[in-house]
């Protein structure tokens, strides 16, 4: 059933992650990112792997999960090892014909892999603990200081909120279109791709009318519920850091100098 | 010529930690010319199982005969299946995309690979069974009423001429007026054209005077089958789960429990007040 | 004391063709004076088109009038400055259910209006459970919307209303897409909110039988109030409802039936109980 599909993939349990603050999450990813692209040496590589080990550790997440998120990247991680072994100058250490791998070009490609798959892995260590409504009301917060510039931040974060929550309705909707178009004769997986193009049309059409119907509803019972902007409204859940948050921060802070200080050390 | 499922199972998530047993083990006959009422409140697997029936849900286990060929064999023609099988959904309106009502209706007997004329043909010839007025053939299919859409809707099925037509909720969100019109309109189909007419429904109120068998679902099964009044003698089952049957049938057996000599299976008003009458010697 | 009141409403809208010229005027609403008092359950009855929609939403000040004036508690609807208070006051729940639930989990749903209305958050806590109990969804309040049936779906639209304390709350064809199941869920909520709550409902329906506890009936048709009384009244009416094409309960239609064909029985039977023992009383059972 597409009504199934959570987006974001958010992985139900409880754990000291899971009930960490939003914005600690986002801001632990930021940093995280920014320390992998500090490091010169592979201690710093080593220092990041450790802790992310703890942090999936600590939010009891089986590690497939995480690992599924790197299925979808696999390719375009193969292109870029494949890139930096081949066509980096240097010693050579394999020549294979005219393809020469050299010294340098295993280092780059190795510290590229690492790089990517921490990356990947980090994130998705984010979106698997943190519900997608938690993770924009995070970034509404965090992006609070952008309103000073006249930024619409309360609205982006609301029309994130609502997208996700008609996702489901959307793709389920598709999904009865399409079958009943399927009843009419309708053929959308044969023919070159300009037919099949067209033959997205008796699909396509009926699902914009009914978004924008669906819009519009959802626009008057807003109204209706006299919603008027982020002007003085109050939040059910807003966002307090905890004890646990601060600790948190400061386990992140620590790390970042860790590992950045040892990262960035000639041996 | 007819329909039979051979014990039909239906399961799906079957890869996933909580896999649903959407039908179970459904054995059925739906004979030429039929008009048949399929009754179950949301979930009961209704519309799922229609949605065999032309091949768009593929049953885990069993088998369906379309006039006695299995429909599952590898080299059967899905496609001639569908356009012998019409299935108007339920609210058959949001699937109508073209600029004119004419053009939706074209949609279906196009797909067939028609040429033009009988295209043209057949979609004038639907349009008017379903009762649209001629000044709207070339509106937009947006500018019509609720029930105008649906019956654009209807039509857009018929045009490819099914022999069997399954309707799927087809009163959803109609007043009395716009309901009563569509199913009158549906019996006439049937009538006039012999067509076998599957209608889907959560009211037996509804279907008890046009259809000559009911079919009650319940939790993937099926529960009750049989002609109207046998079905509402039964009464007291389909309370249990939580289905109704018309309020006369309440009515009569109250008024045998009080004593009243009345036979209890009538189905419409006028029937039930002249069993009232003879039973009081009037 | 009156709640809603509106005198000589009339709504007008110019139909436009493809290429914008007018090319009429619809008349929705049509010189409608009513009056509804504090706590009173009112049903609206009419069929698609009859114009009680467009009435619903005047009242919440989402239309206002061409011609006539809106009163809600006293405030003018066409008074800009009072809208919010108005909506506040006057609570609307719509047909579609999936189309007016905004958050992702029911809990977060039901506490979106008071959110707007700035409400302290340890009351929005308090006002959400109180609501959710109200229409028995308080299990369901860590559920996602997705994963309810349309009747609960419904209840749960009730909730988020309620949760802003308003006086009245109108229901516009609530049960048009729902089961029967989920029918009788919803109005048995209305029900509870009027007889344990208080609060004055307006329900919009073309569903007779959903309206066979109400105070008073008005039947709305093209625009105009065609009939208007107690249930009773109404029902009495049987030939003139047929007229209008609405669907009079079996039990109505049967003891109308009956009586036409001699038998002595009052007008106006709206349950089999009723009928049961108006036939007793009259000796042929």
């Amino acid at each position: 059933m597409l009504r199934d599909i959570t987006l974001g993939q958010y992985y139900s349990t409880e754990s000291l992650i899971h009930k960490l603050d939003p914005r600690v999450k986002l801001w632990g990813t930021c940093f995280y990112i920014i320390s992998l692209f500090c490091f010169k040496n592979f201690v710093g590589y080593l220092v990041a792997m450790l802790f992310l080990a703890l942090v999936i550790r600590l939010s009891k997440v089986p590690f497939r999960f995480m690992v599924k998120g790197m299925k979808s990247i696999v390719f375009l991680l193969l292109i870029t090892v494949g890139f930096n072994l081949f066509l980096t100058p240097g010693t050579p250490v394999v020549s294979l014909w005219k393809l020469k791998i050299t010294w340098e070009g295993i280092v780059l490609a190795s510290t590229m892999a690492l790089r990517l798959s921490l990356l990947i892995i980090s994130s998705s260590v984010m979106t698997l603990t943190t519900t997608p409504n938690n993770l924009t009301d995070g970034m509404e917060k965090m992006m609070g200081p952008l309103k000073l510039f006249k930024l619409p931040v309360h609205e982006v974060a609301m029309m994130m909120s609502i997208a996700l929550r008609f996702i489901p309705i959307l793709l389920e909707e598709t999904d009865k279109i399409m079958k009943a178009q399927i009843a009419r004769g309708a053929d959308f997986e044969s023919g070159n791709l300009f037919k099949r193009a067209k033959a997205m049309v008796p699909l396509l059409v009926p699902l914009f009318i009914s978004a924008f119907r669906r819009a519009n509803d959802l626009a008057m019972a807003m109204e209706a519920r006299c919603y008027r902007g982020g002007e003085g409204r109050t939040k059910m859940k807003p966002l307090i850091y905890k004890k646990q948050d601060y600790l948190a921060y400061a386990g992140l802070l620590i790390y970042f100098v860790v590992s950045v200080a040892l990262g960035r050390m000639t041996f | 010529m007819s329909i039979i499922l051979d014990h039909i199972n239906y399961i799906y998530g079957e890869d996933t930690t909580t896999p649903v047993h959407a039908l179970k083990d459904i054995c059925l006959q739906i004979q030429d010319g039929e008009f048949v009422g399929i009754i179950g409140h949301t979930g009961s697997g209704k519309s799922t199982l229609m949605q065999h029936l032309n091949g768009l849900v593929r049953a885990t286990g069993g088998h369906i005969y379309y006039n006695g060929e299995d429909i599952y064999d590898r080299d059967y023609d899905m496609k001639k299946l569908r356009s012998k099988v019409g299935l108007v959904f339920q609210y058959p309106e949001h699937q109508l995309f073209e600029i004119d009502v004419f053009s939706d209706v074209c949609f279906g007997p196009k797909n067939l690979g028609l040429d033009r004329k009988e295209t043209e043909l057949r979609a004038y010839d639907a349009l008017r069974k379903v009762g649209l007025p001629n000044e709207l053939f070339y509106q937009s299919p947006f500018e019509l009423s609720g029930g105008q859409k649906r019956r654009v809707a209807i039509a857009g099925v018929l045009a490819m001429k099914p022999e069997v037509l399954i309707l799927d909720e087809p009163t959803a969100g109609l007043d009395p007026k716009g309901r009563d019109e569509i199913l009158q309109q549906v019996k006439k189909l049937q009538t006039e054209t012999g067509m076998t007419i599957l209608l889907v429904s959560h009211s037996m109120e509804d279907v008890a005077e046009y259809v000559d068998r009911i079919i009650v679902m319940n939790d993937g099964s099926v529960l009750l089958e049989g002609a109207p009044r046998d079905v509402f003698s039964h009464y007291e089952e389909l309370e249990a789960v939580g289905l109704a049957a018309p309020q006369v049938t309440y009515i009569l057996n109250e008024f045998r429990k009080n004593g009243l000599d009345v036979d209890t299976s009538a189905i419409t008003i006028g029937e039930a007040a002249q069993e009232i009458a003879r039973a009081l010697h009037r | 004391m009156s709640i809603i009141k509106t005198k000589n409403l009339t709504f007008e809208y110019i139909r436009r063709d493809e290429e914008g010229n007018v090319e009429g005027i619809t008349t929705a609403v049509d010189d409608v004076t009513l009056n509804v008092r504090a706590g009173e359950f009112i049903a609206i009855l009419g069929h698609n088109g009859s114009g009680k929609s467009t009435l619903a939403k005047h009242i919440n000040a989402i239309l206002h009038p061409t011609e006539g004036t809106v009163w809600v508690d006293g405030r003018d609807t066409s008074d800009e400055s009072q809208v919010w208070e108005i909506r506040q006051t006057a609570g609307m729940v719509f047909q579609n259910p999936d189309n007016q639930i905004i958050g992702q989990v029911v809990e977060e749903d039901v506490g979106f209006g008071p959110e707007n209305m700035g409400v302290p958050t340890q009351e929005i806590w308090e006002r959400v459970a109180e609501s959710l109990r109200a229409v028995g969804m308080y299990q369901y309040r860590k559920s996602s919307p997705n994963k309810l049936s349309g009747g609960q779906k419904q209840r749960v639209s009730i909730a988020g209303v309620l949760a802003m304390h308003p006086k009245c709350i109108i229901l516009d064809e609530p049960t048009a897409m729902l089961d029967p199941n989920g029918r009788r869920e919803v109005i048995r909520a209305v029900r509870g909110l009027n007889d344990v709550e208080k609060i004055t409902v307006v329900l919009i329906t073309h569903y007779m039988e959903e309206t066979i506890h109400a105070d008073r009936i008005f039947v709305m048709e093209s625009g105009r109030v065609a009939m208007e009384g107690t249930p009773k009244e109404i029902f009495s009416q049987v030939e003139r409802l047929k007229e209008l094409r609405l669907d009079v309960p079996q039990v109505t239609l049967l003891a109308h039936e009956l009586k036409g064909r001699g038998l002595r029985l009052p007008d106006g039977i709206l349950t089999t109980q009723e009928l049961v023992e108006a036939m007793k009383r009259n000796g042929y059972l």
